[in-house]
C-alpha cells in the first residue's frame, strides 16, 4: 500500500478564524430558546431557523474559500484555547475545516435549516415548540462540534452532545411510554458505542500521547503490534453504536417514536452517519490494519443486508424508512472498509443518501400530516392524487435511492457496489443483493402508500401540507436527483488529501457490474410491483412466512440483547439485592425474633446489623491478612 | 525538650480549634435568641480566616514539619486543607437552614429526649434548637485537618478520634424519624470504634517493627529491615483497614448506606466529602509516605478491594429506593474510582507531569462539589412531614421546579462523568494515573463499572424529567444558606469540565508528600 502523504494544516486566517460561529449561533439559539422559556415561545422557533441559516451562510463562504484555495492550503486548523493540561500534557479545543468537514458541515447545515424550516409548519400545533426548536439546535451545535473537531477528545463531546439531543428528541413526545422507553434505550444503547469511543481514545492518548487528529496521522505509522486493530476495532465499536450498525442496531428502529423531523435530521441525515465520519475520519489507523478494516467490511454488510431485510416486512412507513436508512449506512460503512478504494465514496453516498433520505422522511411526515398522524402503510393508498407535491418529491427520493440512472443514488452506490467487487466476489454479490432488496421494498412503499385504491380509517381526510413544509421537499427532491451528477466527477479529488489517494477514475457509461446492478434492481422493482401492484393490498396485515415474521421482529435484535445483556445484569443485581435481603437480613431477623418481641421495625433498627457489619469487617481483615500471607509466602 | 510550635504554619487548624471551644462558651453565655446568630457568625468567621491564612502561608512558602514533627505542612496537606474548609463551609451553611422547618433547624430540639416521649413534645413545642451542631462540626472539621497532615501514627489515631466522635453525635441528631438517626448514629459509633481498634493494633505492630511511630522512621525501616517482614505486613494490614473504613472500601463499607440514610441530611452532605477528603489524604500519606517501599505487597490487595468497592457501589445502588441510600453507594462507588489512582500510584513525568497524588486530589474535589450541592437538593424536596427521601416522590421535580432538577440532573451527570461537567475531567485523570501505574485492567474494570453506575444516576435523571409529578411533594422554600452551596457547586461543575486547568495545575503543583 502506498504510505499516504499526511496533510498538517494551516493556521487560519481571515474568515476561517470565525469559523467557531458555525457552532456559537445554534448553540446560543438553543441557549436562549430554553433559558428564556415562555419569554420566546413566538420568536423562539424563527430564532432556531435564523442562527442556523448563519451557520449555513458561514459554511458556503468557507466553503468557497478552500474552493479558491491551493490544494496544500484546503485544511486549515483553527485553535480556540486549552481545554485541560498540565506542562506538555494538554488537549486543546480547536477546529479542523478541510474538505471533509466543510462537506458535513454544508450537509448538517443544509438539510437541517431545511428540516428547521420544515419544522414551522409540521410542529405548528405543538405546545412545546419552542422546546422543539431548542433541542433541534442543540443537536446542530453538538453535531457541528462532531465533525468540525481537530482532536479525538473534542470530537467525543460533540459525540455525547448528539447523542443527548437525540434521547431528548427521541422522548420528546414523553407522556407516550413507547416514546420514553425508545429514548432511553438509544441512550444506554449509544453508551454501549461510546465506551469503545471512550476506550479507543485513552489508547490513543497512552499510544501518541495526544488525541489531535494530526499527532494521530503522524503517530500511526509508528504503532507496533497490535495496536492498529485495537484501536480499529474500538473505534467500530463507537461506530457501530452512534450508526445503529450490527450487533447495535435495535435502537434505530425504536427512534421513530420521535417527530419526524428529527428522524430525517438526526436519524437519516446526519447523527446516524457520524459512525461513517469516524471511520473515514481516522483512516490512517484502519490504512494499517487489514484486520480492522475486514471487520468494518464485515459488519457494513451484514447490516445493509439486515436493514433491507427489516424495510421489507414493516407495515410503519418510518419504520420501513428507518430499516433502510440502516441499510444504507451499511453501504456507507462497507465503502469505508475498503480503504483507499472506498473512503471518497462513503462519504459521496453518505452526502446523497442525506439529500435524498431526508427528502423521503419529510415526504413521510407530509403524509402523516395528511392521514391524523397514522403510520401504518396498510392504511394509505391512493395517495398520490391528493398529496401531489408530497408524491412527486417523494418519487424523486425514490429513484434515487434504488439508484435509477443518472439520479444521485445511481452514482454514489454503483460505485460502492463496484468497489466491493474489487475487495471481494462475495462482498460485491451480496452488496447488489442489497440493491435488488432495496429496490424491491421501496417500490413496495410507494405502492402501498401511493398507489393502489384507498383503504383508510373513517373520518381521514388527506390533505397536501402547506407550503413551508413542501418547499423544504422540493429542494430537497431537486438534491435527490442532481446531487449526485454534480459532485460524480469531483469529490474523489476533492477528497485525496483528507481520505487518502483514490485507486480509480469513474465514468458516465456504465461498467459490466453497473449494468448488473440496473438489472437487479430492474428485478427488485418487477417482483414489488407483482406482489403488490397487480392485487389490492389487505388492509390487515397477512399472517407471512418466517422469513417476513423475523423481518416483522426485526430480526429479533431485542430478543438477543435480552438474552445476553440486559437479563444477566438484572439478574445480577437482584441476586445481590436478595443476597442481603435474605442472606444479611434473614439471619438478622432469625437471630432477634430469638432475644425479644421487640416491633418489626424495632427489630431492624436496634439488633443484629451492626453484628453483622463487624463479622463482615472481622472476615474482611481476614482475607486481606490471608492475601498478604499468601503474597509473603510467594 | 522545650515544645517548638509554629503558630503561623498551623494556625488554619487552631482557629477552627480555637472557634469550637469558643462555640461551647457561646452555649453557656449567650442568651438563647442570639445564641444561633453568633455561632453561626463564629464558624463562619473562623473558617473564612483560617483560609485566609492558609492562602497566606501557602504564598510565602511556609512548609516543613511542624508542631515538634507531628504533622507535616506539604503540598497535599495545603491542598487537602484548602478543600476541607471550602466544603466544609459549604456544607455546615446548610446546617444553619432554618426557613424550610418552619423558623427551627432541621437538628432535633432535644437530643436527649426519647423519641415518641413527651418530653421531646415538649422541646419542641418550646422551639427549642441543638446550636452545638456548630461546634461539634468545627471539632470534626479541626480533626479533619489533622488527620491527612499527620506525620506520625499517634498524631493521626488521635485526629481520627477528634473528627469521629462529633461525627457520631451529629449523626443522631435528626429532627425527623429520630429513631433511624439514633440507630445510625449508633452503628457508626460501634463500627468505627472497632475499626479505630484494628488501626491502633496495627499502629502498634508498626511501633514494633520501626521502633518509631514516625511515618518517615517507619519508611526507613522498610528500606532497612532489622525486624521480620511478618510484623511490617501484619501492622500494614490493619492500620489499612482502619482507614480503608472511613474510606467505605469494600468490605469495611457496611456502615455507609446505613449511616447516609438516617443522618440528617446537611450532616451527610458534611461526611460524604469532609470525611473522604481527610480519609483518602491520610491513606495517601501513610501508604505513600511510610509504605511506599512496600508497595508490591499491598498494590494487588488494595486493586482487588477496589474492584470489589466498584461492584458494590456500582451494582448495589442500581435497586435502591431511598435517594440517600443511592447516594451512599455511589460514594462507595467513588471511592473505588478514587483509589484505582492510589493503587496505580504512579508518578508525574516530564510529559504527563499529574500524578496519582494531584489526580485524587482533582478528584476529590469534583466529587465533593457535586456531593454537597446533591445533599443540600435533597433537603429541599420535601412532603408535609419533612424530607421526601424515597425515589418515587422525586418523580416529575423538574415540573414543579425545572430548575432544581436541572442542577440535580448537572451533579448526576458529574457523577457518571459526562463531558464537560467536572466529573469527566476528574475520572481522566485518576484513570490515566492509574493506566500509567500499570494497572489497565484496572482501568478497564472501573470504565465498564462507571457504565453501570451510569444507569442509577440516570434513572434518577429519568425519573425527576419524565415521571409523572407525586402528590404531597413540594419543593421547600429555602433561604441563601441552602441555595448559595447550591448554586457554587452547580457552577464549580460546569467550571471545572470546561476550565479545569487552573485547579489541575494547582493540584500538580500541591502534588508530592515530603517524607
Amino acid at each position: 500500500m502506498i504510505p499516504l502523504e499526511i496533510v498538517d494544516p494551516v493556521a487560519a486566517t481571515g474568515l476561517f478564524s470565525y469559523a467557531w460561529l458555525m457552532i456559537a449561533l445554534p448553540a446560543l439559539g438553543a441557549l436562549v430558546l430554553l433559558a428564556f422559556g415562555r419569554f420566546v415561545d413566538r420568536a423562539g422557533p424563527y430564532l432556531a431557523v435564523a442562527t442556523i441559516t448563519g451557520s449555513f451562510v458561514i459554511a458556503v463562504a468557507l466553503f468557497m474559500q478552500l474552493l479558491a484555495a491551493p490544494v496544500e492550503n484546503r485544511a486549515v486548523g483553527v485553535h480556540l484555547y486549552t481545554w485541560f493540561g498540565t506542562g506538555s500534557w494538554q488537549v486543546d479545543v480547536g477546529l479542523l475545516v478541510d474538505q471533509l468537514s466543510i462537506l458535513f458541515a454544508l450537509l448538517i447545515t443544509c438539510v437541517g435549516g431545511l428540516i428547521h424550516v420544515y419544522s414551522l409548519g409540521y410542529m405548528a400545533h405543538d405546545e412545546r415548540m419552542r422546546r422543539f426548536f431548542g433541542y433541534l439546535n442543540l443537536f446542530v451545535a453538538a453535531m457541528l462540534t462532531l465533525v468540525l473537531a481537530d482532536n479525538y477528545l473534542v470530537l467525543f463531546v460533540g459525540w455525547e452532545g448528539v447523542g443527548l439531543a437525540s434521547y431528548l428528541l427521541i422522548g420528546f413526545w414523553q407522556h407516550k411510554p413507547s416514546a420514553a422507553a425508545a429514548a432511553k434505550k438509544a441512550f444506554v444503547m449509544n453508551r454501549v458505542g461510546d465506551l469503545g469511543m471512550v476506550l479507543a481514545i485513552s489508547a490513543m492518548l497512552a499510544q501518541f500521547g495526544s488525541s489531535a487528529f494530526v499527532d494521530v496521522n503522524h503517530g500511526a505509522a509508528n504503532l507496533a503490534g497490535p495496536w492498529p486493530m485495537v484501536i480499529g476495532l474500538l473505534l467500530l465499536l463507537g461506530a457501530c453504536g452512534k450508526s445503529a450498525q450490527v450487533p447495535l442496531q435495535a435502537w434505530l428502529l425504536d427512534a421513530m417514536e420521535g417527530p419526524t423531523p428529527v428522524s430525517a435530521l438526526i436519524h437519516a441525515a446526519t447523527m446516524v452517519t457520524a459512525g461513517v465520519y469516524l471511520v473515514v475520519r481516522s483512516h490512517t489507523i484502519f490504512d494499517l490494519s487489514p484486520e480492522a478494516r475486514l471487520a468494518v467490511v464485515i459488519v457494513g454488510t451484514v447490516t445493509l443486508l439486515a436493514g433491507a431485510w427489516i424495510g421489507c416486512s414493516k407495515d410503519d412507513i418510518k419504520k420501513v424508512l428507518a430499516g433502510s436508512t440502516m441499510s444504507q449506512i451499511g453501504y456507507m460503512m462497507l465503502a469505508a472498509g475498503l480503504g483507499p478504494a472506498g473512503y471518497a465514496f462513503a462519504i459521496f453516498h453518505l452526502l446523497t443518501h442525506g439529500a435524498f433520505k431526508a427528502n423521503m422522511f419529510l415526504g413521510a411526515g407530509s403524509v402523516m400530516h395528511g392521514m391524523n398522524d397514522d403510520v401504518d402503510m396498510r392504511h394509505y393508498g391512493g395517495l398520490w392524487k391528493y398529496l401531489p407535491v408530497t408524491f412527486w418529491t417523494f418519487a424523486c427520493g425514490y429513484l434515487a435511492i434504488i439508484g435509477f440512472p443518472l439520479t444521485s443514488g445511481y452514482f454514489s452506490k454503483d460505485h460502492i457496489i463496484e468497489a466491493a467487487f474489487g475487495e471481494s466476489a462475495l462482498v460485491g454479490t451480496l452488496a447488489l443483493l442489497g440493491a435488488g432488496v432495496t429496490a424491491f421494498y421501496m417500490t413496495r412503499l410507494m405502492l402501498m402508500t401511493f398507489g393502489g385504491g384507498k383503504r383508510w380509517l373513517d373520518g381521514v381526510h388527506p390533505h397536501e401540507s402547506p407550503a413551508v413544509m413542501t418547499v423544504p421537499l422540493v429542494v430537497l427532491a431537486v438534491l435527490s436527483i442532481g446531487a449526485g451528477a454534480v459532485m460524480n466527477w469531483w469529490i474523489q479529488d476533492w477528497l485525496e488529501p483528507a481520505a487518502g489517494n483514490h485507486p480509480h477514475e469513474v465514468e458516465l457509461l456504465p461498467t459490466p457490474i453497473g449494468w448488473l446492478t440496473m438489472l437487479v434492481v430492474a428485478g427488485g422493482i418487477g417482483i414489488g410491483w407483482l406482489v403488490f401492484g397487480r392485487k389490492p393490498v389487505p388492509a390487515v396485515a397477512p399472517a407471512g412466512n418466517a422469513i417476513t415474521v423475523a423481518g416483522r421482529n426485526e430480526l429479533y435484535g431485542n430478543a438477543v440483547n435480552d438474552v445476553l445483556v440486559a437479563n444477566p445484569v438484572m439478574v445480577l443485581s437482584r441476586g445481590a439485592v436478595a443476597t442481603d435481603a435474605k442472606g444479611v437480613d434473614g439471619f438478622v431477623h432469625l437471630v432477634s425474633t430469638a432475644i425479644s418481641g421487640f416491633s418489626v421495625e424495632g427489630r431492624k433498627a436496634q439488633t443484629g446489623y451492626v453484628r453483622t457489619y463487624a463479622v463482615t469487617m472481622v472476615l474482611g481483615v481476614l482475607v486481606v491478612g490471608a492475601v498478604l500471607i499468601l503474597g509473603l509466602a510467594a | 525538650m522545650t515544645a517548638v510550635i509554629e503558630w503561623r504554619a498551623v494556625a488554619p487548624v487552631l482557629l477552627v480549634l480555637i472557634a469550637a471551644v469558643l462555640g461551647i462558651l457561646v452555649e453557656a453565655v449567650v442568651p438563647v435568641v442570639h445564641r444561633f446568630f453568633a455561632q453561626v457568625f463564629l464558624t463562619v468567621a473562623s473558617i473564612v480566616a483560617a483560609a485566609a491564612f492558609l492562602v497566606a502561608n501557602w504564598r510565602k512558602g511556609i512548609g516543613g514539619p511542624v508542631v515538634m514533627g507531628s504533622m507535616m505542612l506539604d503540598g497535599p496537606t495545603y491542598f487537602i486543607w484548602g478543600s476541607l474548609l471550602v466544603f466544609g463551609l459549604a456544607a455546615i451553611l446548610v446546617f444553619a437552614e432554618r426557613e424550610l422547618n418552619g423558623g427551627v433547624s432541621t437538628f432535633a430540639a432535644s437530643a436527649a429526649t426519647v423519641p415518641g416521649s413527651r418530653a421531646e413534645a415538649e422541646a419542641s413545642a418550646a422551639r427549642l434548637e441543638h446550636t452545638e451542631v456548630f461546634p461539634l462540626a468545627l471539632f470534626a472539621l479541626g480533626g479533619m485537618m489533622v488527620f491527612p497532615a499527620s506525620a506520625d501514627l499517634i498524631t493521626m489515631f488521635v485526629a481520627l478520634e477528634v473528627f469521629s466522635l462529633p461525627l457520631y453525635l451529629m449523626c443522631g441528631m435528626a429532627r425527623r424519624r429520630r429513631l433511624l438517626s439514633q440507630e445510625a448514629a449508633l452503628k457508626y459509633f460501634l463500627l468505627g470504634a472497632f475499626s479505630s481498634a484494628f488501626f491502633l493494633f496495627g499502629v502498634a505492630l508498626l511501633y514494633g517493627y520501626a521502633g518509631s511511630f514516625e511515618l518517615s522512621a517507619i519508611a526507613t525501616a522498610v528500606q532497612n529491615p532489622t525486624m521480620g517482614h511478618g510484623i511490617l505486613v501484619a501492622g500494614m494490614a490493619l492500620v489499612g483497614v482502619g482507614l480503608l473504613f472511613k474510606v467505605s472500601v469494600v468490605p469495611f463499607h457496611n456502615w455507609t448506606p446505613d449511616v447516609y440514610m438516617g443522618a440528617p441530611t446537611p450532616v451527610t452532605g458534611f461526611m460524604a466529602i469532609c470525611t473522604k477528603l481527610a480519609a483518602v489524604g491520610a491513606t495517601m500519606r501513610v501508604f505513600y509516605v511510610a509504605l511506599g517501599g512496600e508497595r508490591w505487597s499491598w498494590q494487588p490487595l488494595l486493586a482487588v478491594l477496589v474492584v470489589a468497592t466498584m461492584v458494590v457501589g456500582a451494582v448495589w445502588g442500581l435497586t435502591q429506593t431511598d435517594i440517600k441510600r443511592t447516594l451512599a453507594y455511589s460514594s462507595i462507588a467513588h471511592a473505588g474510582f478514587i483509589m484505582t489512582a492510589v493503587v496505580g500510584a504512579s508518578a508525574g513525568t516530564v510529559t504527563s507531569p499529574l500524578d496519582s497524588v494531584a489526580s485524587v486530589m482533582f478528584y476529590l474535589v469534583v466529587y465533593g462539589l457535586a456531593s454537597v450541592g446533591a445533599f443540600a437538593v435533597i433537603t429541599l424536596v420535601r412532603t408535609q412531614s419533612g424530607e421526601a427521601n424515597a425515589i418515587a416522590s422525586w418523580s416529575g421535580l423538574a415540573r414543579k421546579s425545572p430548575l432544581l432538577a436541572g442542577i440535580f440532573a448537572l451533579f448526576m451527570l458529574s457523577f457518571t462523568g459526562i463531558p464537560l461537567t467536572g466529573g469527566f475531567i476528574g475520572k481522566w485523570a485518576v484513570f490515566a494515573a492509574a493506566w500509567r501505574g500499570g494497572y489497565d485492567w484496572l482501568v478497564i474494570a472501573a470504565v465498564l463499572l462507571s457504565l453501570v453506575a451510569a444507569v442509577f444516576y440516570m434513572r434518577i435523571i429519568v425519573v425527576m424529567f419524565f415521571g409523572e409529578p407525586a402528590d404531597g411533594v413540594v419543593v421547600g422554600r429555602a433561604s441563601a444558606f441552602t441555595w448559595l452551596p447550591i448554586a457554587v457547586a452547580a457552577l464549580g461543575v460546569a467550571v471545572l469540565g470546561v476550565f479545569p486547568g487552573p485547579v489541575l495545575d494547582l493540584a500538580t503543583l500541591a502534588g508530592t508528600f515530603i517524607r
